[in-house]
């Protein structure tokens, strides 16, 4: 039972660190890991978004006369009416005489799609099976044995199974990045709810009588925000990563629909005479998951203050 | 003052730009001398940590000395380089904290914390070190020294780590120690044996000690001259007898005057109908595997009875780890107790189900220690004072309206409503947390430490709140404390506890006067400056000459 702790207290702390400090808009606008990695994501992300304007070629049109062209070669294109228009194909084509740039920019969809999905999804069932596991006592060993044997699963083991039981498809895809990811949730959700039960603001709230929901969703909810979302931002991160492994193999998004990982896996038989067909969808590719990642670790040094202490 | 061990002159430490105030300690100068003990008192913020911290050159970032000078020994220890301090320190100066087990490193046994001092001031052999470091752990009456200097920190008991620290400290006989509240964070009787210590080796070795404390009790016990320290400057300092009776400056007075006498009040006997009665109440916690398998289980209370009457206030006292706080969770009904009975009028409280627990939890209110972790940070002051009435039904105009009320009546403006925890002293939150307790309209108030955490001057007015609302709403109060001096003050009754049972149980004056209970005894006995009268009585003293 100590009494003043007042170890070098010139003033006793005037927020406790899990306070929502004024200015968090400000702090994570100035931070340039943040600034920096949000500036790239809205680049691709515009760039999917206004795939049709950036480019007048359709990523799926197969041109036989035009295979395995270098980058920035010119094709004259004559319309019905008599008109002829050049286009450029920057970032050459491929062996089905398609488009790298049309492909590239219309795969940037697939990937922040899914990337977005992933991290949505499974940080929303881990918390609430987070929560309530690390809530409820006699609940909590039950829930963490079947997270331990759901992690167990491999993304890309799983993805090949549900293709194989269904179609293959964005849905399945995304399905089968969440299901691991959501024990990494329940875990971090979890440790965070241990350590708020026992504050005493909660027993407080619990002796004046707020049943068990609203208690969660009030006075426990609120501490898991600033975690979650860094987890967020690496799981996005992750989940990009592994659906352009799984189209690279053959198991994620069909061919038709272009993705940064089936435009590598197009190039890959003919990569050591025609290198752009990899390398332009491994650049945007590397860009985005560095950019997802600079953003979660900004974030994470601005939202949880004992990074920032360290740092 | 030639001979001074540490002459401290003019001191002014900076603090960076945008603190609460410019200076952390402004022009403050003593001396210690050999063989002496000087106490810095002060509440938290007055700067006292800050000086004991600059005298190592253990300064954090952030502050720097901007004028004046410490001597050590004629050294200005200010000006050193770190190489120099880094000399000093262990030889000529060393430094005890306030918490043992942080200040020792865990994965190294005592007695290579011990070494690790020798080998790196001395060029002594191993045996030697080892024959020095033995020598020093028995000096410090540790039992068992061998088993001692081959354990770990947390093999120990809080007031064994603190031996440890004091041998660490002292093996290389410095001029100058410096003891940075040292005793706060150990139960009573704990302290009074390293007090007891200090002054020993201090008079053994003719150390001179500078002591820093925010209990005037300890001063009392201890101290050869007292330094009083207020917003970092300095406002009396002399020889500790006068200090203590006769205090010339105001602040001291206060401070003197505020710190609750071990005499209890006089209470008349309530008579008033009981409100809860316990009976052989208990708490074993038990750990198990998660297959449900019981592996040890722990005693935490045993066989607990009291009974509480209205407008009456019992106390528990204990020491850390005596149950007091397990007993307050069982009446509030946060744990389950596992035997015996609460009943609060004609329901026993132990074992109605949860939807009936619901509907009676509003007769039981808890305010707790901490005021900086009782209030949820990211909701406003008004929401968690309405969060109770509202749950039972009230409506939000209600609820506000009677916040309100009580805000005034536990002494804040009303107004404050919508401002969040942090823009609030401690003192202020505990007000605040009172108030969330009473918007219930509880029959039963229980405090658990409510004002250990608070300085002596805040936790005499939120006392006297809650002795005042006691008596308005006739309120049954549980008091929960390791306080011996606030039990005399707020306490009708009082039952003593140790090792999870209540050793003794009776009223106030009963026990702190005829106590019967050997354990009783020992705390009672061991309770810091008992000698001196405080509070109330000293106030008298001072008035009558």
């Amino acid at each position: 039972m100590s009494a003043t702790a007042d170890a070098l207290g010139l003033e006793a702390p005037a927020r406790p660190p899990s306070a929502p400090r004024p200015g968090t808009w400000r702090r994570l606008s100035r931070n340039p890991s943040v600034f920096v990695g949000a500036a790239i994501l809205l680049v691709v992300f515009c760039m999917g978004l206004a795939a049709p304007l950036l480019t007048p070629l359709d990523p799926g049109e197969i041109n036989p006369v035009y295979r395995n062209k270098k980058p920035g070669t010119e094709q004259t294109i004559r319309a019905a009416d008599g008109t002829k228009t050049v286009v450029t194909h920057w970032m050459g084509t491929d062996s089905l005489g398609r488009d790298v740039y049309a492909r590239v920019v219309y795969g940037a969809r697939a990937s922040l799609t899914v990337g977005v999905a992933v991290a949505v999804i499974s940080v929303a069932i881990g918390l609430a099976i987070g929560l309530v596991s690390g809530y409820l006592r006699w609940l909590d060993p039950i829930v963490m044995r079947i997270m331990d044997g759901v992690m167990a699963i491999p993304a890309i083991l799983l993805a090949i199974a549900l293709v194989s039981l269904s179609t293959a498809g964005l849905v399945a895809v995304i399905v089968a990045i969440v299901v691991p990811e959501i024990p990494r949730v329940v875990r971090l959700v979890r440790s965070v709810v241990l350590s708020i039960r026992e504050e005493p603001y909660v027993e407080a709230a619990i002796a004046v009588g707020t049943r068990t929901p609203l208690l969660l969703v009030r006075h426990v909810l609120p501490n898991t925000i600033a975690p979650l979302i860094v987890q967020a931002t690496y799981i996005a991160a992750s989940a990009i990563l592994i659906e352009a492994i799984l189209s690279f193999l053959g198991v994620g998004i069909p061919p038709q629909t272009p993705t940064w990982g089936n435009i590598m896996a197009e190039g890959r038989t003919l990569f050591r005479v025609f290198p752009h067909n990899i390398l332009f969808p491994g650049i945007f590719l590397a860009l985005t998951v560095l950019a997802v990642n600079m953003l979660g670790d900004g974030l994470r040094d601005t939202l949880d203050p004992r990074m920032e202490r360290r740092a | 003052m030639s001979g001074a061990v540490l002459d401290v002159r003019d001191l002014t430490i900076a603090l960076p730009a945008g603190a609460d105030r410019a200076h952390a300690v402004a022009g403050v100068s003593f001396t210690v001398d050999p063989g002496e003990i000087v106490c810095l008192v002060g509440e938290s913020g007055s700067g006292k940590s800050v000086i004991a911290h600059a005298t190592m050159g253990l300064l954090p970032k952030g502050l720097r000395a901007a004028g004046g000078q410490a001597l050590l020994a004629g050294e200005d220890v200010l000006a050193a380089g770190e190489a120099r301090l880094r000399e000093l320190r262990c030889t000529r100066m060393a430094m005890i904290f306030q918490e043992p087990m942080t200040a020792l490193n865990p994965v190294m046994r005592c007695g290579d914390q011990i070494d690790e001092v020798l080998a790196t001031h001395t060029r002594l052999s191993p045996a030697e070190r080892r024959a020095k470091v033995l020598a020093i752990v028995r000096a410090v009456h540790l039992p068992d020294p061998e088993r001692m200097v081959a354990s770990f920190p947390h093999q120990l008991s809080g007031g064994q780590r603190q031996r440890i620290m004091i041998a660490m400290a002292l093996v290389l006989e410095p001029a100058l120690l410096i003891a940075d509240e040292p005793t706060t964070a150990l139960d009573v009787t704990t302290q009074a044996q390293i007090l007891a210590l200090i002054r020993e080796l201090m008079r053994a070795h003719g150390t001179g000690v500078l002591f820093i404390t925010h209990d005037f009790g300890v001063v009392a016990e201890i101290a050869d001259r007292v330094a009083v320290l207020r917003a970092g400057t300095l406002v009396e300092l002399g020889p500790a007898r006068e200090v203590l009776s006769a205090p010339r400056h105001d602040y001291t007075r206060m401070l003197i005057e505020a710190v609750p006498s071990l005499v209890p009040r006089h209470r008349d006997v309530v008579t008033a109908p009981v409100v809860v009665r316990a009976q052989g109440l208990s708490k074993t916690y038990a750990q198990r595997s998660w297959l449900g398998a019981a592996r040890h289980a722990v005693a935490a209370a045993a066989d607990v009875s009291f009974e509480i009457r209205r407008g009456e206030t019992v106390g528990i006292v204990g020491e850390s780890g005596s149950g007091k706080t397990t007993v307050a969770r069982c009446v509030a009904r946060l744990v389950a107790p596992t035997g015996g009975r609460i009943v609060i009028g004609n329901t026993d409280f132990a074992s109605i189900s949860r939807h009936e627990l619901h509907a009676l939890r509003r007769k039981v209110q808890i305010v707790f220690q901490d005021p900086y972790r009782s209030l949820n940070p990211r909701r406003t002051v008004g929401a968690a004072i309405v969060e109770g009435p509202m749950n039972y039904g009230a409506s939000s105009s209600e609820a506000h309206a009677r916040a309100r009320a009580l805000m005034d009546l536990v002494r804040l403006d009303p107004q404050s409503l919508d401002r969040y925890p942090h823009q609030f002293s401690g003192g202020q939150r505990q007000r605040i947390c009172i108030a969330r307790a009473l918007a219930m309209e509880p029959d039963l108030l229980i405090a658990d430490e409510a004002v250990s955490a608070l300085d002596v001057s805040v936790q005499a007015q939120v006392l006297a709140l809650l002795d005042e609302i006691r008596q308005r709403l006739d309120l049954a109060m549980l008091f929960i404390t390791h306080d011996l001096r606030v039990a005399a003050q707020v306490c009708d009754r009082v039952a003593v506890m140790t090792k999870g049972r209540v050793v003794e149980y009776g009223t106030v004056t009963q026990v702190f006067g005829a106590p019967r209970d050997d354990y009783t005894k020992a705390l009672l006995a061991a309770a810091p400056g008992r000698g001196y009268a405080f509070g109330k009585a000293a106030r008298e003293a001072g008035a009558a000459p």
